[in-house]
């Protein structure tokens, strides 16, 4: 659940896939034979999904924590996971494209972007969850409905960011070439800005996932005031068997949980990684590149290649042909249509978006009122105990930031220093911090209680265990962006390993650090939630601070509470964005920036 | 005279300011290119080159005027143009070939012409068994040349050329130059004229049937005139070398009528210059202007820029700023193409470091309005230190956006070169400049500067 940096993951194709080179030699047929497979396979997938969904209503169900059940919940987590990031796929791009194009709502949507991100997504949870249900009251699906809805809002503002800035940052003589040759909208799409947007997507949609997950675990079993929504999932497995003590379970669902991320990481990442390297922008060729034996098999077999051929190759062709013609004939239409007439119909488009904008306005109004009523019955007590719980966990937020720099700092720069150390300590970095800490939650806090640890040391540790990868990453990146003459000079001169410090290894690694520490901020925030307020074997553990407020509303269905403490924390994360981190971003940017 | 496929007709473009005043970019200018010419467009940087072309392609709508394409107005014709860009603007994810095909696909030609066509045009310009390769595979020149096949594949009427060799190195340059001139003059294409865009006075010479040269604040047309030398054109030639020497003088002197044309020629009248409360800052470099004088002085105090640029194997747009500079300050006069040093320059060029800085101390605060503002706003201050912003806003009132930066860039850079003031860049404030005792440590100063 990081930003990986691009020649950390250099480093690790190099290792690991120097056997790729194998698969060149096998047969065409034994190619085709697999990649059948894996369709037959999605089919089946597909199939039994459906056959779940649309089944009798399951009003009660029951986890089970067999080993030979986890195979199936396995599969139902990686479904929701799946289907929410393509929701947040087809959405970011349409809001990133709209936002990019049209000059008049890109500020609001901009602005827009810039809260959503702020707000923490599980105070989502209820409302979704009630609308959902609502929606289809007899079925699984709503419940369903409402946690891919759930993960979808946390995994697509990032994505949506990235596609915007790409669009904005297209060379202009790449973008006047697509003018000047005449492109059609859909042809500019394919073949100048989803390519070149396509890299940061596609490391955006690596930390989009690895959130998802982190919410998927969280979400996947909760109490909401009387009901009790369970889904059959991972992480409902590991929550019931954390609940019982099941510690056989416990370990069964943490080794599938660690499974599916290495397989994830094998099976999709990596070719796609592989498969996005000829969208670099960039005037030379790099040596190093990541290898994908699963995408040279896609590429090379035949079958795939016919289908593509008969199938989606026809259907563009005659899709560019109608494009083009509807230009040609759109052009003559555009010289008949003389001035007057074009008044005419701008007068009443300008008066149909008017229209839309007041009903809109309107719409927003109301609800916003709404709401502002239902905060009028937040009494005065409940107001004092949010602000103390802001405070508590704007400390708990702290101390965890603090934490994680601390380790993550000195091991980062030694890690970016020695090459041979980073060989061996990424892929084992990678691998712990794939693992949702949602995941791991109740597995420490068991252990915790254990040794009689109180629930606000819990709290922070899970802060912790979710935000400390980013800084590590970025410290690591850092690091080795540092130029070995600069090192040298410090080693020729015999800086003191003070000074070398302050003035070459801080101030090198400041801008990554910034970038982990502004990312690690938000995490904590959001881990905030699920780190303060847990229900493990029938008990509740508590401690004081927002999150904890947050769901205990969410428990007793106080939903003016909720909002009143919702709007709070986003508002503390926006301010601390504003103040604290911009500038010190800004300062990164100018000051502390290495080269150009 | 025929009948023009492109046609300007007073057009300009200016950016509009919250106050009341607007930047002008380009004046109201004519313009027409008619078929069977290569045209060249010549000018210092900031004169509107590529901006001009813009308008004249339809990608860039004229703040006034109209543009008329086969006399309907642009903006409404089906137009048939095709850019060649500097910086090639291939897209990198695409092969040679699929590059190629693009233009022809938004045309929504089959998959089957589209290929016959495609491969026919990497044929011509000499990139067969290339069709598969990427882009990044290639060298600067060859990928040029799938810029030219893709400007081609749709035969456009008009080719538009920006600056297409300036990215190349000479000899890749000169090769693709004479090639493309090949196959416009043995008509393997079937385009009609020829534009090209270029800062390299030869290049303009070497290529064009007619030559505009464009000069600055406001971009305005200076000359506009036929180049009759017979094709193929020697570079020894004299004829040759007197075209390229008038360009550099007028080019030189951006204040005055463009003096008369060695051969005939449809010199057009300069059009006014806008009254302007600062001066234009060149953008040079102290060091470069420094070394401008002691070239100078080596060609015993006076020569033709011509031949300066030669010796120092400088395009015009490199070497006019500093010459500008030079100019400014007083170091330098130019005359009819001549750059002459005067006694300050020379000694300013013979001086060693610390006096070099007092004598541009001197220069800057006599003949530059900008750096003498910035002086006596810090003395006026009881901090000693101004905001840029004050500075900013002033300038902002004449220039761009991006040219007030760039303003303010030369200025500082000057200023702190000439020890008038130093520059607080995180508080982005000018401040007055701690005072040395130089004779206390003047040799280390001189020996770190230099």
């Amino acid at each position: 659940m990081m930003k990986l940096p691009d020649s950390f993951s250099n480093i690790r194709g190099r290792e690991t896939f120097a056997r790729s080179q194998v698969l060149q030699r096998s047969w065409p047929v034994v190619l085709d034979l697999c990649v059948a497979g894996i369709g037959l396979a999605c089919f089946y997938g597909v199939v039994v999904i459906a056959r779940y969904w649309f089944g009798h209503p399951e009003p009660e169900i029951v986890i089970s924590q067999s080993p030979r059940a986890l195979p199936q919940y396995a599969f139902y987590s990686v479904v929701r996971i799946g289907l929410a990031y393509m929701l947040s796929l087809v959405f970011a791009i349409g809001y990133g494209y709209i936002a990019a194009y049209s000059k008049r709502v890109e500020p609001l949507m901009i602005a827009g972007l810039d809260i959503l991100q702020s707000i923490p997504v599980l105070s989502f949870l209820p409302g979704v969850m009630l609308a959902m249900v609502a929606l289809f009251p007899t079925r699984q699906i709503g419940v369903e409905m409402g946690a891919i809805v759930l993960i979808f809002t946390g995994q697509v503002w990032n994505m949506a960011f990235s596609f915007y800035s790409s669009i904005k940052s297209i060379p202009r003589e790449l973008s006047e070439a697509a003018n000047i040759y005449k492109f059609s909208r859909l042809q500019k799409l394919i073949q100048l800005e989803l390519p070149y947007a396509a890299i940061g997507l596609v490391w955006n949609s690596m930390v989009s996932v690895a959130g998802g997950w982190f919410f998927l675990m969280a979400c996947e079993m909760f109490v909401l005031a009387t009901r009790d929504f369970r889904l059959p999932g991972l992480g409902s497995y590991l929550q019931t068997a954390a609940g019982t003590g099941n510690y056989a379970a416990i370990t069964w669902g943490l080794l599938t949980m660690i499974a599916i991320i290495v397989a994830t990481d094998q099976l999709v990442w990596r070719p796609v990684i592989a498969w996005s390297d000829k969208f670099k922008f960039e005037q030379v060729e790099s040596s190093s590149r990541v290898r994908s034996p699963l995408l040279h098999l896609l590429q090379q077999s035949r079958g795939l290649q016919s289908l593509r051929q008969h199938t989606i190759v026809p259907f563009g062709e005659s899709l560019y042909r109608r494009l083009a013609e509807e230009r040609t004939v759109g052009t003559p239409t555009k010289i008949t249509k003389v001035r007057g007439e074009e008044a005419k119909t701008g007068i009443a488009s300008t008066l149909l978006r008017g229209l839309i904008i007041l009903v809109a306005a309107g719409v927003v109004l109301y609800a916003a009122w709404q709401a502002l009523t239902l905060l009028r019955q937040v009494h005065g007590s409940e107001f004092a105990t949010i602000l103390k719980g802001a405070m508590a966990t704007f400390l708990r937020v702290n101390i965890s930031l603090i934490l994680a720099a601390a380790w993550t700092i000195p091991a980062g720069v030694a890690i970016g220093f020695h090459p041979r150390l980073a060989r061996i300590a990424q892929p084992i970095a990678q691998i712990a911090a794939s693992v949702p800490a949602t995941a791991l939650f109740p597995v420490i806090l068991l252990a915790l209680i254990r040794i009689g640890g109180s629930m606000n040391i819990g709290s922070i540790a899970l802060m912790l265990l979710g935000t400390q990868w980013y800084i590590l990453f970025n410290v690591i990146a850092g690091a080795m962006a540092i130029p070995s003459d600069l090192k040298e000079v410090a080693t020729l001169f015999r800086f003191t390993t003070i000074q070398k410090w302050k003035t070459v290894i801080l101030p090198g690694i400041f801008p990554f650090l910034i970038t982990g520490m502004v990312t690690a901020s938000g995490g904590a925030w959001n881990a905030s939630i699920i780190a303060e307020y847990f229900r493990l074997k029938n008990q509740t553990l508590q401690t004081v601070g927002l999150g904890a407020v947050i769901s205990a509303a969410t428990d007793s269905g106080q939903f003016q509470i909720l909002l009143l403490a919702t709007i709070v924390m986003a508002i503390m994360v926006v301010t601390i964005n504003r103040l604290v981190w911009r500038p010190l971003y800004r300062l990164a940017e100018t000051r502390y920036k290495l080269g150009g | 005279m025929q009948p023009a496929i492109i046609r300007a007709e007073r057009v300009e473009k200016y950016y509009a300011q919250p106050s009341e005043n607007r930047i002008q970019v380009i004046s109201p200018t004519d313009l027409s290119i008619t078929a069977g010419e290569i045209v060249a467009l010549l000018g210092p940087s900031g004169s509107g080159k590529s901006t001009l072309l813009r308008m004249l392609t339809g990608l860039s709508t004229p703040s006034a005027g109209e543009v008329y394409w086969h006399e309907k107005p642009i903006a409404t014709a089906e137009v048939n143009v095709s850019i060649v860009f500097q910086s090639f603007a291939l897209f990198p994810w695409l092969t040679v070939l699929e590059n190629v095909e693009a233009p022809l696909k938004a045309r929504g030609m089959d998959a089957a012409e589209r290929r016959k066509h495609g491969m026919k045009i990497l044929d011509t310009v000499g990139l067969d068994g290339f069709q598969a390769a990427y882009p990044k595979e290639l060298s600067g020149g060859m990928r040029q040349r799938v810029g030219f096949a893709r400007a081609l594949v749709v035969e456009p009427e008009v080719l538009f050329m920006d600056e297409p060799f300036s990215a190349l190195d000479v000899l890749t340059a000169e090769n693709l130059r004479s090639e493309l001139l090949e196959l416009w003059q043995n008509k393997t294409i079937p385009t009609q004229s020829i534009f090209i865009v270029t800062h390299n006075i030869e290049e303009a010479v070497q290529l064009a049937d007619r030559i505009i040269v464009l000069g600055r604040n406001p971009g305005h047309v200076r000359t506009d005139f036929r180049v009759a030398i017979p094709h193929p054109r020697d570079r020894k030639a004299t004829a040759f070398t007197q075209l390229v020497d008038y360009i550099y003088k007028v080019l030189t002197q951006p204040d005055a009528q463009p003096p008369a044309l060695p051969q005939t020629s449809t010199g057009k009248t300069v059009r006014d210059q806008r009254q302007m409360h600062y001066q234009m800052l060149p953008h040079a470099r102290p060091g470069g202007i420094a070394g401008l004088l002691e070239l100078v002085l080596d060609h015993n105090g006076k020569d033709d820029i011509y031949r300066l640029a030669d010796d120092l194997a400088f395009q015009i747009d490199d070497l006019l700023p500093i010459v500008d500079a030079a100019q400014l300050l007083g170091f330098l006069t130019v005359t009819e193409g001549d750059a002459a040093i005067t006694p300050t320059g020379a000694e300013y060029a013979n001086s060693e470091i610390l006096r070099q800085k007092e004598l541009f101390r001197t220069a800057a605060v006599e003949n530059v309005l900008l750096l003498r503002q910035i002086v006596r706003a810090i003395e006026s201050k009881s901090d000693r230190s101004v905001p840029e912003e004050f500075f900013h806003d002033m300038l902002d009132e004449q220039f761009s956006e991006d040219e007030t930066l760039r303003q303010l860039e030369t200025a500082i850079n000057w200023g702190r070169y000439a020890e008038l003031f130093d520059f607080d860049a995180s508080r982005r404030r000018f401040i007055q400049s701690e005072k040395l005792h130089h004779d206390a440590d003047a040799s280390s100063t001189a020996e770190i500067d230099a």
